[in-house]
C-alpha cells in the first residue's frame, strides 16, 4: 500500500478552482520532486494536504498511511506523521522556538503512546539536531521565526522536521533564498530523514536541489493537475526547456 | 440622577465607627465626604467620567459594613499562594478592611522605613498622616468620596530620604463573606521621600460576592522612584473600584503595573500628576475578562510642568461576553513644553461577543511637545494557528498559546523574577480558566 495516495483532487479557494483533478502516489521511501510554474497549484497541494481550512476540498480523496487524510484535523495528521515545510514560515512573536517544539513534539510522543519528553532530554535531543542544519543555537530561545533571515526560516523548518521525524514530509520550497551552502545544509537534513519507512515530497523551483536530494520521480504540476512524470532526468530537461513544451502534449499523461 | 440606595450607606454612615483614634480633622474629612456622597450618589452613565461604566450593579446592592471578626480563618497554605514568593517578604495584610497582624510580616524592616495599617500611624505619626491624607485624590469623585467616609484602615508606607528598599513591600487584601454582602473602603498612603527607592505591591483576593472599595495614595518625591504594581484577583461576583492616584516630585520616577483579573465589575482609576519638571511615568496594564465581567481601566497622565516623559502600554485579552474599556488621558499643561507622551493600548478579542471600548483623551495646550497615541483590536493571526496546528499542537493549545504570548510582553518590564513567574501563572491559570 502506498504511503499517499491522491485520486482526483479538486480544491478552491475564494471561489476559484486551483486543484483540478490531481493524482498521485508516493511510497514509503521514496523521494518526489514536484516542480512547475508559479501560481499551478504546488503550495495550494501542500497545504491541502496539512488540513488548511481556507482551501475547501470539493472532489476527490487523499489515502495516507491507510487513513482518510481530508477527515483528519491538521493536529492529528501531524501527529501522524505528516509534515509540511512552509514556503513562507509564520513569525510568532511572543512564542519560544523550543519552547513551542517541545509542546509539539510531546503532543506527537502521546499521540502515539509514547513517554514525554522531560527539559533534559528534550535539549538533548535538539542540541544534535540543531547541529545537522547548523542553525545558531540563540534561535532555539527567540520567538518562533520571529526576525529570522529568510534561509533561517528555512533551516528552522529543516530543525522542526529534523525533531518532529515525520512519515511524509513535504517540503514547499525549502530551498528558495538559500546560499549554496545552506542549500547543501537543508540537503543533508532531508537526506538525514531518508528512510525506507519515510517518503518525502520536495516542491521546487530548481534542478539545483535535486542534485543533492536525489528525487526517484520528478513530476510537473500545472494548472492544477500533474501533467508529466518522470524520474530525476525530468528536471534537467524542464531546466533546460522550460514548462511550454509540456503544454502541447495532450492530456493523459498520468503520474506513475 | 441619584440611585435609589445610597440608603444603605446612609444609615450605615453613623454606626460604621471610625478610623482609629480619629482626630478631629478626619472626623470632618469623613463628614464632609459623607455629605458629598450623599448629595451625589453613585455617579451614572450620564456622567462624563462614568459613561461607559454602570455602576448599577454596585447601586442595587445592599451592602453590609464588614465586621472585624466575621470569624474567617485564612489557611496557611492559601496566604502562601498570594505571597510574592520574594525572600523575606514584608507585608501588611488586610481581611475584609481590617488589619490582620498575624497574617502581616513586619519584622526586621530596614530603618527608617515605616510600614504598619494607616490607623496605627495615625496615633505614632499623626503629623504625617495629616500632611499627607486625603490630599492627593480628588475627594469629590463619588467612590473617593465613599472610601473616605467610610475608611476604617489601610496600608501606611513610609520610605524615608534616600533610602533605598530591596525587596518588595507587599499590601494584601483578602476578602471573605459568610452570607452576608460586604463592603470594605481601604485607603492606603504611600510617601517616597526625596531620592528613596522602593517597589510597592498591592494585591486583592477573595472569595464569594463583595464590594470592594479602595483608594491609593501615592507621593513620589523629588528623586525619589516608586514602582507599583497591583495583582487583582477579586471574585468572579466581586465588584471592585479603585483609584490610585500618584504626585510625582522633580526628577521623580513613578510606573504602575496593573494586572486587572478579577471582579464581576472592575473599574481601575490610575492617576499621575507629574507636577514638577523632568519626571517620568510608566503606565502599564494587562486586563483579561471572560464570561460577563466588565473591567475598566481609566488612566490620566498630567503633564504639568517641563521637560517630563510618560509611557503607557494597556493591553486587554475579552472572551466569552465580557466587556473592557480602556480610557486613557493625557494633559499636557500649558507649562509643560518638552513633553514627550506616548500611549498604546491592544486589545484582543477571543470571541464574537466580546466588546472592547478604547478612548484615548489628549488635551494639551503646550506647544512644543511629542505625543503620540494608539489603539489596535484584533483577533488571533489564523496563519498562526494554523502554523503550530501543523506541528501537532491541539487548536485549543494553539489558542492558549498565541493568547499568552499576547499577554506575556507585559512581564518583559518586571524586575522581581518570582513576582514576574507568578503573573505568568496566573495569566495561564485564567487562559484555562474563566477565559477559556
Ligand atoms: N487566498 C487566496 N485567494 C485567492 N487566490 C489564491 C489564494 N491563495 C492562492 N491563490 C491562487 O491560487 C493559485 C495557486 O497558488 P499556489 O500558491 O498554490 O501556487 P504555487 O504553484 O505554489 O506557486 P509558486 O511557485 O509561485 O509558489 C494562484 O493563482 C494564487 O493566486
Ligand atoms: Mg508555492
Amino acid at each position: 500500500m502506498a504511503l499517499l495516495e491522491i485520486n482526483n483532487l479538486h480544491a478552491k479557494i475564494a471561489g476559484g478552482e486551483i486543484l483540478k483533478g490531481l493524482n498521485l502516489k508516493v511510497n514509503a521511501g521514496e523521494v518526489h520532486a514536484i516542480m512547475g510554474p508559479n501560481g499551478s497549484g504546488k503550495s495550494t497541494l501542500a497545504q491541502v494536504l496539512a488540513g488548511r481550512e481556507t482551501y475547501e476540498v470539493t472532489e476527490g480523496k487523499v489515502l495516507y498511511d491507510g487513513k482518510n487524510l481530508l477527515e483528519l484535523t491538521p493536529e492529528i495528521r501531524a501527529r501522524e506523521g505528516f509534515f509540511l515545510a512552509f514556503q513562507y514560515p509564520v513569525e510568532i512573536p511572543g512564542v519560544g522556538n523550543a519552547y513551542f517544539l517541545k509542546a509539539a513534539l510531546n503532543a506527537i510522543r502521546k499521540h502515539r503512546g509514547q513517554t514525554e519528553l522531560d527539559a533534559i532530554d528534550f535539549l538533548n535531543l535538539v542540541k544534535e539536531k540543531v547541529k545537522l542544519v547548523e542553525l545558531d543555537e540563540s534561535l532555539l530561545k527567540r520567538p518562533v521565526n520571529d526576525g529570522f533571515s529568510g534561509g533561517e526560516k528555512k533551516r528552522n523548518e529543516i530543525f522542526q522536521m529534523l525533531v518532529l521525524e515525520p512519515k511524509l514530509a513535504v517540503l514547499d520550497e525549502t530551498d528558495s533564498g538559500l546560499d549554496i551552502d545552506a542549500l547543501k545544509i537543508v540537503a543533508n537534513g532531508v537526506n538525514a530523514l531518508r528512510s525506507k519507512e519515510r517518503a518525502v515530497i520536495v516542491i521546487t523551483h530548481y534542478q539545483r536541489l535535486l542534485d543533492y536530494i536525489i528525487p526517484d520521480f520528478v513530476h510537473v504540476l500545472s494548472e492544477g493537475r500533474i501533467v508529466k512524470s518522470g524520474g530525476k532526468e525530468l528536471a534537467l530537461t524542464l531546466e533546460e526547456k522550460g514548462y511550454s513544451w509540456l503544454e502541447k502534449e495532450p492530456e493523459g499523461v498520468l503520474a506513475q | 440622577m441619584t440611585l435609589p440606595t445610597t440608603d444603605s450607606f446612609v444609615s450605615n454612615f453613623e454606626l460604621a465607627g471610625k478610623l482609629g483614634s480619629e482626630p478631629l480633622w478626619l472626623r470632618k474629612h469623613r463628614e464632609q465626604a459623607f455629605s458629598q456622597f450623599s448629595q451625589t450618589g453613585f455617579p451614572t452613565t450620564n456622567d462624563e467620567e462614568w459613561r461607559t461604566t454602570s455602576v448599577e450593579p454596585i447601586a442595587t446592592t445592599s451592602f453590609q459594613p464588614a465586621s472585624e471578626n466575621n470569624g474567617y480563618k485564612i489557611e496557611k497554605q492559601e496566604l502562601e499562594s498570594l505571597s510574592l514568593g520574594t525572600p523575606d517578604e514584608k507585608r501588611l495584610v488586610f481581611i475584609n478592611g481590617f488589619f490582620a497582624p498575624k497574617l502581616s510580616s513586619l519584622e526586621n524592616l530596614p530603618s527608617g522605613l515605616i510600614l504598619k495599617n494607616l490607623a496605627e500611624a495615625l496615633r505614632s505619626e499623626p503629623d504625617l498622616v495629616e500632611k499627607y491624607l486625603f490630599r492627593q485624590t480628588d475627594e469629590k469623585a463619588p467612590f473617593t468620596a465613599l472610601n473616605a467616609a467610610f475608611v476604617k484602615d489601610g496600608a501606611f508606607v513610609f520610605i524615608p530620604k534616600g533610602q533605598t528598599v530591596i525587596s518588595p513591600i507587599h499590601l494584601l487584601f483578602i476578602s471573605t463573606v459568610d452570607g452576608t454582602v460586604t463592603v470594605s473602603h481601604p485607603r492606603n498612603l504611600i510617601i517616597a521621600e526625596e531620592g528613596s527607592q522602593a517597589t510597592i505591591v498591592e494585591s486583592y483576593w477573595g472569595r464569594g460576592k463583595y464590594f470592594t472599595n479602595a483608594v491609593t495614595e501615592i507621593v513620589v518625591g523629588d528623586n525619589a522612584s516608586l514602582d507599583h504594581i497591583k495583582i487583582q484577583t477579586e471574585s468572579e461576583e466581586a465588584f471592585h473600584i479603585a483609584t490610585i492616584q500618584s504626585q510625582q516630585g522633580r526628577a521623580s520616577r513613578f510606573s504602575s503595573h496593573s494586572t486587572s483579573f478579577g471582579g464581576r465589575l472592575a473599574r481601575n482609576d490610575i492617576n499621575s500628576v507629574l507636577a514638577a519638571e523632568g519626571s517620568e511615568c510608566a503606565l502599564n496594564g494587562l486586563y483579561m475578562a471572560g464570561l460577563h465581567q466588565q473591567i475598566d481601566n481609566h488612566t490620566t497622565v498630567d503633564h504639568a510642568q517641563p521637560n517630563s516623559i510618560s509611557r503607557e502600554l494597556y493591553k486587554g485579552i475579552l472572551s466569552g461576553e465580557a466587556t473592557g474599556v480602556f480610557n486613557g488621558k493625557i494633559i499636557v499643561r500649558q507649562d509643560a513644553q518638552k513633553t514627550d507622551a506616548s500611549q498604546t493600548n491592544k486589545n484582543l478579542l477571543l470571541s464574537k461577543e466580546a466588546l472592547i471600548n478604547t478612548k484615548p483623551q489628549l488635551e494639551i495646550f503646550a506647544n512644543d511637545v511629542k505625543c503620540r497615541h494608539g489603539a489596535t483590536i484584533g483577533q488571533l493571526d489564523e496563519n498562526a494557528i494554523f502554523y503550530l496546528r501543523s506541528r501537532g499542537l491541539g487548536e485549543k493549545e494553539a489558542r492558549s498559546f498565541l493568547t499568552y504570548a499576547f499577554a506575556s510582553e507585559m512581564f518583559n518590564s518586571l524586575k522581581i523574577t518570582p513576582l514576574k513567574r507568578r503573573l505568568e501563572r496566573l495569566v495561564q491559570t485564567r487562559l484555562e480558566g474563566p477565559m477559556s
